[in-house]
């Protein structure tokens, strides 16, 4: 919630991420237009960002109180495996007889908690990275960006999973993983955003009035860098509680007999023909993934100014 | 991409050239020479994902003989040393990487711990299978995320781009391995309209062996009914690996749509009276297509990420199943072999979105 409500407020001038720019090649119209707050694009006016927010809002206060909320314990194999939802067990119960509403309940303080902090971890990193690359050049920029390139040649999955088997298999370990495939993307707009603030005004006014080039990238570049970092951010907790999900369902992430998405749907997998067991936790991995999508989504839309500009036909 | 969030118009992996480099230098030399940077670009790329792999088993906690022999040869003496010298495990580290690339240019992965084969053997078996789906996956994902994302961008801000809106966000926000366990459940389990798992029918045998791809290679042969078979078993694993590039591709469609139906061209298209339709299909379209190849690469990245996750619920003889195999019996050698080749795969895939690109593209083609 912190990571997606700070960029509500960005800086004026926030220029725009380093994205593909399909009408560039054929000479794209001008970068004007950007949204003001508290326009008609503000995100409280914004259905989908407000279902977002409040679906957020929600999963917190149930990670915050699953143990007042959860019915039962959520690893006490008590009852009779794998019945279906019934008064007792909302959601049924799964193949060592643990209620699967509690462990969902229980599923939220994992997987909302370690996404925000590995993309936290991940920007910190990248940023840093990038802009130190971005603003020293030569071969710092050389190194990290390499490093960057070979991160990103691999498909996202492949390589997180390569690094958490040989890490073993620990909720830990696929956090790291997944912060060493996620902080390039960070890495790589930082840099892009230092290297468009190098050259103006108050950066070269700032080095002329005798600030290291420390100072200048700390006082005076990265505050007109945060907004599209954070709007990044915002879009990549989604991501992020997805990766971290699906290294657990392949086993790598949180082991048994932590109540955790990904690995309960795989128990889910298991037992396919009982279909409470993989619905529920899939359901929930479904709704905080889509509330932060829908977040950052709109974020984007009132915070980068090249996609909220207005396309007058 | 995990990594770069869907929603964002993603960055090639190879950092394509900017639009304005690509402007600035015409002409078939050039072409020539951007591919051949290109290519340069990807082998290096290609040494460092043997180099990350490497670097990988080493922090592994534990003893490589062990991993790789197994426990019942490594108490022989002799087979460990003869194993430590063949892997050159006496020798100092960075010889040991040389050796280790000399091995992988090889195609010698080690032995999979599960299989007790090579893992190259393994892979082999598996690539045709996993690119088949993958390829089917892309190809869908195109034919519908490409369209609605036209849709999306013509009827901008109207309720038809709102639903595909959330349409695109629920694509990209799917649990991939749960919505194939829900497809399983739903279509083959309890409505039995489609085939549930394999590439075949218990009952078939496999189409006489040219390509490894079962739909090609039957139909090469003339054996129509083990086409439909092989088709009808497609559907289930492709479509549901599509629901990720699905989204994808109808956000970035509705993107660089909206961005062309901005520019000067063809708000003289509409003021000299051509209709929407012919604006749209003829001037909007093309140049649209050319922007979208370029996340083409992407997607099917995302798709080779899908397979590891999607390929054991639908029993997929894919490197993707082999994939979840190995993490789930820590068969590290196979881990690796798979990392290797997914990635040098998907190297070679951006190298063609590339390439296609460059050709495509008549401001790099013409002088």
């Amino acid at each position: 919630m912190t990571v997606a409500e700070s960029p509500l407020d960005p800086p004026a001038g926030v220029p725009a991420g380093e994205r593909p720019d399909p009408g560039a090649a054929a000479g794209g119209p001008g970068r004007t237009g950007r949204a003001g707050r508290g326009s008609r694009r503000s995100p409280w006016r914004q259905p989908l960002a407000v279902t977002g927010f409040v679906v957020l809002a929600l999963w917190t206060l149930v990670a915050v109180f699953a143990p007042a909320l959860a019915p039962y314990d959520p690893d006490a194999q008590a009852f009779d495996t794998l019945q279906a939802p019934s008064g007792a067990h909302l959601f049924g119960t799964d193949e060592v007889g643990r209620d699967v509403l509690s462990r969902v309940l229980f599923g939220a303080r994992i997987s909302l908690p370690y996404a925000v902090i590995l993309v936290v971890a991940a920007m910190l990193i990248g940023a840093v990275l990038g802009g130190l690359a971005g603003y020293f050049g030569g071969w710092v920029d050389a190194v990290v960006m390499r490093l960057a390139d070979l991160v990103f040649a691999f498909p996202g999955i492949i390589l997180a999973l390569a690094i958490a088997a040989a890490l073993g298999p620990q909720l830990r370990n696929a956090v790291i993983a997944v912060v060493v495939v996620s902080w390039p993307s960070y890495a790589r707009l930082v840099r892009s955003l230092v290297l468009s603030a190098r050259g103006a005004q108050y950066v070269v006014s700032s080095r002329l009035l005798g600030a290291s080039g420390l100072r200048t990238l700390v006082v005076d570049i990265r505050p007109n860098s945060a907004g599209p970092v954070f709007v990044m951010a915002a879009l990549d907790v989604g991501n992020a509680v997805l990766l971290l999900s699906g290294l657990s369902f392949l086993g790598l992430g949180a082991q048994p007999p932590t109540a955790e998405w990904g690995a309960m749907v795989a128990a889910g997998a298991q037992n396919f023909d009982r279909w409470w067991v993989g619905l529920f936790p899939g359901l929930a991995i479904l709704t905080v993934v889509l509330a932060f999508n829908f977040v950052g989504d709109t974020l984007r839309d009132v915070l980068d100014p090249r996609t909220a500009r207005e396309v007058r036909a | 991409m995990s990594s770069s969030s869907p929603l964002e118009a993603p960055a090639a992996p190879a950092s394509p050239p900017a639009p304005a480099r690509r402007r600035a230098r015409p002409g078939r030399q050039r072409l020539g020479r951007f591919l051949l940077k290109r290519i340069a670009a990807g082998l290096l790329l290609c040494v460092g994902i043997t180099l990350v792999s490497f670097l990988l088993t080493q922090l592994v906690p534990g003893d490589p003989v062990t991993a790789n022999l197994g426990q019942q040869a490594s108490a022989d003496p002799a087979a460990v040393a003869a194993f430590r010298h063949q892997y050159g495990l006496d020798r100092p580290v960075p010889v040991q990487y040389l050796v280790y690339l000399g091995n992988v240019l090889h195609g010698d992965f080690g032995m999979s711990q599960q299989s007790h084969r090579p893992v190259s053997t393994d892979l082999a078996e598996y690539i045709p299978a996993t690119m088949e789906l993958a390829l089917f996956a892309i190809v869908v994902s195109i034919v519908i995320g490409v369209p609605l994302g036209i849709l999306a961008a013509v009827y901008r801000d109207r309720w038809v781009d709102q639903v595909l809106r959330v349409v695109s966000l629920a694509g990209v926000s799917m649990p991939t391995f749960w919505i194939a366990l829900l497809a399983f459940y739903l279509l083959f389990f309890k409505l039995g309209v489609l085939p549930g798992g394999g590439r075949l029918d218990p009952t078939e045998t496999p189409p006489t062996h040219t390509t490894g791809f079962y739909t090609v290679d039957a139909l090469l042969h003339g054996q129509w009914s083990l086409l439909g078979s092989a088709l009808l078993h497609l559907v289930l694993p492709g479509l549901v690996l599509a629901t990720y590039t699905v989204g994808m591709l109808l956000r970035f469609t509705r993107a660089s749509v909206l961005e062309i139906l901005g520019l000067d061209y063809v708000r003289a298209a509409r003021a000299k009276g051509l209709p929407e339709r012919v604006v749209v299909l003829r001037h909007v379209l093309r140049p649209a297509l050319i922007s979208i190849i370029t996340v083409a690469g992407v997607a099917f990245g995302s798709l080779l990420s899908g397979t590891v996750l999607v390929e054991s619920i639908f029993s997929w003889p894919g490197l993707g199943q082999y994939a979840y195999n190995s993490a789930k019996n820590l068969d590290l050698p196979a881990i690796m072999g798979v990392s290797v080749v997914v990635a040098v795969v998907y190297i070679v895939i951006n190298l063609l979105v590339d390439v296609l690109y460059g050709v495509i593209d008549p401001r790099i083609r013409l002088s």
